[in-house]
């Protein structure tokens, strides 16, 4: 095991995220503030208790979900696609690390990172609305485990993309859509019964509804399954980013 | 002695069907400076690209110490460092954090002392805590070659390391690099320059169309394959060519003061000995004689475009 080259990396990532500081943090957390005002305020003056959870309250989790799966995937596949591009990548390949080692600087960076920033946003969330979190420790490990997972799709892809274009089209044409379309702003429950059956489909829901459940204790789909699905997750990003080192497709020519 | 490097029916095809690397074979000796000399595209680049585990091998084996390149990739990469030929480095960071960096990748205890004396020795120390993004160019490439040495490797491969660089960063180049050799580093170089690899390598590689067209020691190689040019300064001008010497082929110059001879120093039967005995028959008197060797240039330039039957060209 190469400590040192990992944590290399690692630091290394996390450097970049610090000379970036206003656009990782502060954009984030400026979006975050406007959603609150927009939904919070506009629609929450109508629709006033979700489940019997004040409707600010109830978007916070599924707020923290928008930002943290656009922001991991973003992060982490920009993390490797530009040494790609800008061929530093060569001192990465030739270092005697290992894939693995590879993966854990890069996607434990990118997913730190979210995970700060969730937190952030979850602490800005207090300055608007009042809220309490039923299962803390829950919270938590949804809420990194939902940070690894995008991490490793968004590394997946920076390492698939060969263009500007690739590594934007996946963040911004999936997962903006299925985070909006995953319950993070309203209750599946309150939509008609064919669309509940299609919004199963979206997996988005279950990290929502799992992370909702650690804050109020009611969920729209089983903690369990929630659960299962990031596990199963985590196993497909793992296996599709081991079957690229391992082939080198895309990395070594 | 067993060899540093050792190469075996390395091929490579890239995924586009270009066959850059035929097989090759080649070996490496511990602590020479090797210079593998071959014009745009031979494969050199490919070669050192495929040793250092940045591309992979369509074919053949690797091994360095005795270590396979992919089954002890971690012992073996430990061991070399490479200078690349692309000037890529990350922009953002400080000259300072980028060598820590590379060390500390290479899986080696942080070392600041080191460090130091290493940007002290390539001149980058007052630059220590720039941006590499405000370098010059022959700036970053010292930059690259302090990262490539962070790890203190014992086999160094640079790429073209005097491309658009200046006489004086050569010269300081060259002195490293006589004194990592000294240090018992093994260097390998790649170049288009034949008075680099006339001025610095023990042992040169030619490398054309994806084949090692040659291996020799320098001097040997010179020699062997140096075409010589011999000149008899003659006391009395002749009128023309003897008939007797008809069969050297010689020339007259210098008003018919100068006769010349070219041969190959490496054809026992052509020397001079028999032409000088033949001279000294014919009573023809001379006061000097001076023999030219041709550089490497020339003896590159006839290997390159010598024609190669092997290649794909000659099939329909
Ligand atoms: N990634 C790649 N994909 C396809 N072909 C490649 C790739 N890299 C190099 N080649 C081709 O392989 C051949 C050898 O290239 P290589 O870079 O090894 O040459 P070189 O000897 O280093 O040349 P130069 O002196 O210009 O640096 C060239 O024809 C090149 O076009
Ligand atoms: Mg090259």
């Amino acid at each position: 095991m190469n400590g040192y080259g990992i944590k290399a990396i690692y630091l290394f990532e996390l450097a970049r995220t610090w000379r970036t500081l206003m656009q990782s943090i502060a954009s984030p957390v400026l979006s975050t503030s406007l959603y609150f005002i927009v939904f919070g305020s506009a629609i929450g003056s109508r629709i006033v208790e979700i489940d019997g959870i004040h409707y600010g309250a109830f978007i916070i989790p599924g707020l923290i979900m928008l930002t943290i799966l656009t922001e991991s995937t973003s992060n982490a596949s920009f993390g490797i696609y530009m040494p790609k591009f800008t061929g530093t990548i060569y001192e990465i390949l030739s270092a005697p690390v290992s894939a693995l080692e590879i993966v854990i600087g890069y996607v434990g960076a990118a997913a730190t990172k979210s995970v700060i920033l969730g937190l952030i946003i979850l602490v800005t969330a207090r300055c608007f609305v009042d809220y309490s979190i039923a299962h803390p420790l829950w919270m938590l490990a949804f809420l990194m485990l939902t940070c690894l997972t995008f991490s490793l799709l968004g590394f997946l892809i920076g390492l698939w993309a060969k263009s500007f274009e690739q590594l934007q089209i996946i963040p911004m044409m999936v997962i903006t859509p299925l985070t909006f379309l995953g319950g993070s702003f309203y209750s599946i429950s309150m939509l008609p019964e064919f669309w509940q059956k299609v919004t199963l489909f979206n997996p988005v829901v279950y990290l929502v509804s799992g992370f909702r459940w650690s804050f109020y204790g009611a969920a729209d789909v089983h903690i369990g399954i929630s659960l299962a699905m990031i596990a199963i997750f985590i196993a497909i990003f793992s296996a599709l980013i081991a079957w690229i080192f391992h082939t080198g497709y895309k990395l070594r020519p | 002695m067993q060899p540093i490097i050792d190469i075996t029916g390395i091929r490579k095809t890239y995924a586009s069907g270009l066959e850059a690397l035929q097989p090759i074979d080649l070996s490496i000796q511990r602590g020479e400076i090797f210079a593998l000399l071959g014009p745009n595209g031979a494969g050199k680049t490919t070669l050192i690209s495929i040793i250092c585990g940045i591309a992979n091998p369509s074919a053949g084996r690797i091994s360095i110490d005795g270590l396979d390149i992919v089954r002890d990739y971690r012992q073996v990469r430990q061991r070399i460092g490479l200078v690349p030929q692309e000037l890529a480095v990350s922009m953002f960071e400080s000259v300072w954090d980028t060598v820590r960096f590379s060390r500390s990748l290479f899986g080696c205890k942080p070392n600041d002392d080191y460090l130091s004396n290493l940007l002290k020795d390539l001149s980058l120390w007052d630059k220590k805590d720039s941006h590499i993004m405000a370098l010059s160019g022959g700036m970053k490439r010292r930059v690259l070659i302090a990262k490539a040495l962070a790890h203190e490797p014992s086999v160094l491969f640079l790429d073209e390391p005097t491309a658009g660089v200046d006489v004086e960063l050569r010269r300081d180049m060259w002195s490293m690099i006589r004194k990592l050799r000294h240090n018992g580093v093994t260097v390998i170089l790649t170049t288009h320059y034949i008075e680099e690899a006339e001025d610095m390598a023990d042992r040169i590689g030619v490398i054309n169309k994806g084949k090692i067209v040659l291996v020799e020691e320098k001097h040997a190689l010179m020699q062997k394959l140096g075409q010589k040019t011999m000149t008899l300064h003659l006391n009395a001008p002749l009128p023309e060519i003897p008939a007797a010497l008809q069969e050297y082929n010689l020339q007259l110059s210098e008003q018919g003061r100068a006769l010349i001879y070219q041969y190959n120093s490496a054809d026992r039967k052509e020397g001079v000995a028999p032409l000088l005995a033949k001279v000294g028959e014919l009573n023809i008197d001379y006061h000097d004689l001076s023999t030219k060797q041709s550089s490497l240039e020339e003896i590159f330039v006839s290997l390159v475009h010598q024609p190669d039957t092997h290649n794909a060209e000659a099939t329909p």
